[in-house]
C-alpha cells in the first residue's frame, strides 16, 4: 500500500502542472514539503522513496535534494520545530541568551528533541530574514519575533499544556 | 517633501494594501494594462527595456547590476524564455522582500508580467525561500489567483495576444540559491549548486532556455517606473544611483526597520528615521549591505551617503542595502566568528578554496576566541580569505573574504589583544 495518502498526492499533482511537461523533477521540493508535514516533521527512506516513485524520478534525485536543503529532517525528531535564528542582527540583539534559555529550561542541546517527542530545537538556524524584529524565532514555520525571555517562556509553555 | 516610500512601499499606508482591490484604486496595473491595450504602439518590448534603463534602476538582490542592461541580453530568437523572480532573500541582515511580499504582493507580480513581456518570456516563477512557507507564501500565492481572476495573467490576455503565466515556487532552506544560477538549479528540482558561467542565464537558463532573474525589490520598481516614467524615477535619488532603495536597518538601533528612502542619504538621516543608536550609546560600526559587504568603522561610515558609489569610495558596498548598527561594546572578534560560521555552514561545497577555506577561517576564529590563538592566526587569516577571493565560481567565496579582512583590517588590535589574552575580549 502506498504510503502517501491522496492529498499528499493531490498536492504534488498540483506541484506538477506548474512545470513544463517532463521537468516533473522540479517538484521534488514541494512533494518533500508535503510528505514531511504528514510524517510529523521528518523523512524516511521509504517515503523518499515513494515520491521518487510517483514522480518518476530515480530515487537518488530525491535524496540529495532531501540531503541538501536544511528544512529537510531525515532524522525523527520531535512534533514542534523551534529555531532560534542566531545571525548577525539576532546576536546583536542576545538570541544567544534565548538559546541558552531554552536548552536550560528543556534540557536539550541544540539539534535534539526532548524526552516527551513534543519540542525539537533544530540546531543554530541561519538568516531567517526578520532582522528588522531581532532576536526571533520559527515555531513551526511561524516567525514569532522581537523575543525576550518573558516571551520565551510564554511559547514553551503553550507548547508544553497542550502537550498535557 | 516627505522621502519615505515612494516607489515600492508607495501604496502600502492603505488599507489591505495587499488587495487587488486596493492595489487598483491606488493606480496599480496601470502600466500593466497598458501594454496589454498598447493602442499607440508605444508600449513595444524595446520601449519597456528602454525605459527601464533610462530610469537607472539597478539590482537591489546586492550586485547592483542594471537592471535594463541585464533584460538587453537577452536573446530575441523566437523560443521559450523565462524570468524569475528572486524572492530568496536570506542575506544576513535583509528582510525587506519580505515585506513586499506580505504587503505589496500585486507590485511584484505586476512587475514580473512587465519584465516578462519585455524579455519576452511567456513564464514566469517565483522563488520564494522555504522558510517563508506560513507567512509570505500565502500571501503572495492568494495575490496571483487574484491577479487570474482579474483576467490580468494567463494565455492572450484580454485578447492582446500577450501570453503570460506566473507560478510561485517555494525553496527548502538554503543559502546559496540566492545565487542566481543555484537558484535556477533548485528550481530544477537539484541540489542549489551554483553553475559555472559563461553560459549565462540569458543564453542557457531555466531547464536550458534563455531566462533573466531578476530579485523581488527590483521587479517590484518596475510599475511604477513604467507608469510615471524614468524622468520621474530620477528624480529621487543621485545622479549614479537613481532611485529608491528599502533599507533594512537591524542590530543596536532604536527603532529597526525597513525604510524606503532615496539613494544617497546621508548616512546619519538613515540613524536618524531609524531613531537613533539603541539606548543612546555610541556607534561603533556598520556593515551596509548585509554581511557580505565590508564593515566600515564609525569614523568611516558617518561621512558617508548611502548609495553605490559613495559606500564602493568608502570601501564597501551598498550590497542588499541592509544596515547592521554595531554599538560600542561589542566584541568584532566575536561577530565575525558568527558570520563566517554562517559561511562555512552555507558553502554548497563545489570549489574547494570555498568549501575548505570557510571551515578553515571558522575553526581559527573558534581557537581564537576560545582562547587558543597563536600570533600567526591573524595573518592566517587574511591568507586564507585572500586565496578564496577571486577563485570560486561565484560571489560567495568572495562574500565569505570580505567580513574576514574587513574585520581585521580595521580591528586588528581587538584580534591581537584576544590572542594574547587568551580569548579575553577588549571590546566589553
Amino acid at each position: 500500500m502506498s504510503l502517501l495518502n491522496r492529498e499528499i498526492k493531490e498536492e504534488i499533482d498540483l506541484w506538477v502542472q506548474k512545470f513544463p511537461e517532463g521537468k516533473q523533477r522540479s517538484a521534488i521540493i514541494a512533494a518533500l514539503h508535503s510528505v514531511q508535514h504528514f510524517n510529523n516533521g521528518f523523512l524516511t527512506s521509504e517515503l523518499m522513496n515513494e515520491v521518487a516513485e510517483y514522480l518518476d524520478v530515480p530515487k537518488i534525485q530525491v535524496f540529495e535534494v532531501a540531503s541538501f536543503y536544511s528544512m529537510f529532517n531525515t532524522q525523527p525528531v520531535g512534533k514542534h520545530e523551534i529555531s532560534v535564528c542566531t545571525n548577525i542582527s539576532c546576536m546583536l540583539r542576545g538570541s544567544d541568551q534565548i538559546v541558552d534559555h531554552i536548552e536550560k529550561r528543556l534540557q536539550i542541546k541544540s539539534g535534539e528533541s526532548t524526552a516527551d517527542g513534543n519540542i525539537f530545537l533544530k540546531k543554530e538556524e541561519e538568516c531567517l530574514a526578520a532582522c528588522t524584529g531581532a532576536p526571533m524565532l520559527m515555531l513551526d514555520h511561524q516567525y514569532i519575533e522581537n523575543l525576550d525571555i518573558k516571551k520565551v517562556d510564554e511559547i514553551l509553555d503553550l507548547l508544553e499544556k497542550n502537550n498535557e | 517633501m516627505n522621502e519615505l516610500n515612494q516607489v515600492v512601499f508607495a501604496n502600502i499606508d492603505e488599507q489591505e494594501p495587499w488587495t487587488i482591490d486596493s492595489y487598483i484604486a491606488s493606480g496599480g496595473y496601470e502600466a500593466w494594462k497598458n501594454i496589454l491595450n498598447n493602442k499607440d504602439d508605444s508600449h513595444k518590448p524595446e520601449n519597456i527595456i528602454e525605459i527601464i534603463q533610462e530610469s537607472g534602476l539597478r539590482g537591489r538582490g546586492g550586485a547592483g547590476f542594471p537592471t535594463g542592461l541585464k533584460w538587453s541580453f537577452m536573446p530575441t530568437a523566437d523560443t521559450q524564455k523565462y524570468i524569475v523572480c528572486n524572492s530568496d532573500e536570506s542575506e544576513p541582515g535583509t528582510c525587506h522582500d519580505r515585506d513586499i511580499l506580505k504587503l505589496n504582493p500585486h507590485a511584484l507580480i505586476e512587475g514580473i508580467a512587465i519584465a516578462g513581456y519585455a524579455i519576452g518570456a511567456t513564464i514566469g516563477y517565483n522563488y520564494v525561500r522555504g522558510e517563508f512557507m506560513d507567512e509570505c507564501y500565502p500571501p503572495i500565492e492568494n495575490a496571483l489567483k487574484e491577479a487570474y481572476q482579474h483576467g490580468l495573467l494567463g494565455k492572450d490576455i484580454n485578447n492582446s495576444g500577450i501570453d503570460f503565466d506566473l507560478y510561485n515556487f517555494i525553496g527548502a532552506g538554503a543559502y546559496i540559491c540566492g545565487e542566481e544560477t543555484g537558484l535556477l538549479e533548485s528550481l530544477e528540482g537539484k541540489q542549489g549548486k551554483p553553475r559555472f558561467k559563461p553560459p549565462f542565464p540569458a543564453n542557457f537558463g531555466l531547464y536550458g532556455q534563455p531566462t533573466t532573474v531578476n530579485n523581488t525589490q527590483t521587479l517590484a520598481s518596475v510599475p511604477m517606473i513604467i507608469k510615471n516614467g524614468s524622468k520621474w524615477f530620477k528624480t529621487f535619488g543621485t545622479e549614479k544611483s537613481p532611485g529608491t532603495i528599502i533599507f533594512s536597518v537591524s542590530g543596536h538601533i532604536n527603532n529597526p526597520g525597513n525604510y524606503e528612502l532615496p539613494l544617497g542619504v546621508p548616512f546619519n538621516k538613515l540613524i536618524e528615521y531609524s531613531g537613533g543608536i539603541l539606548n543612546g550609546k555610541k556607534l561603533k560600526a556598520v556593515i551596509p549591505g548585509g554581511s557580505s559587504t565590508k564593515v566600515l568603522p564609525a569614523h568611516i561610515i558617518k561621512d558617508c551617503t548611502m548609495d553605490y558609489e559613495s559606500l564602493q569610495g568608502a570601501g564597501s558596498a551598498l550590497g542588499t542595502a541592509a544596515v547592521v548598527v554595531i554599538a560600542e561594546g561589542t566584541c568584532m572578534v566575536n561577530l565575525l566568528k558568527r558570520i563566517s560560521r554562517f559561511y562555512f555552514a552555507e558553502s554548497c561545497g563545489q570549489c574547494t578554496p570555498c568549501r575548505e577555506g570557510t571551515g578553515w577561517l571558522y575553526r581559527i576564529l573558534d581557537r581564537i576566541t576560545n582562547g587558543n590563538g597563536k600570533e600567526s592566526d591573524l595573518e592566517l587569516l587574511v591568507d586564507v580569505a585572500n586565496r578564496i577571493e577571486g577563485n570560486t565560481i561565484c560571489a560567495f567565496g568572495d562574500a565569505s573574504a570580505w567580513p574576514v579582512q574587513s574585520f581585521i583590517e580595521h580591528y586588528h588590535e581587538e584580534f591581537e589583544y584576544m590572542v594574547k589574552h587568551k580569548g579575553k575580549t577588549k571590546a566589553a
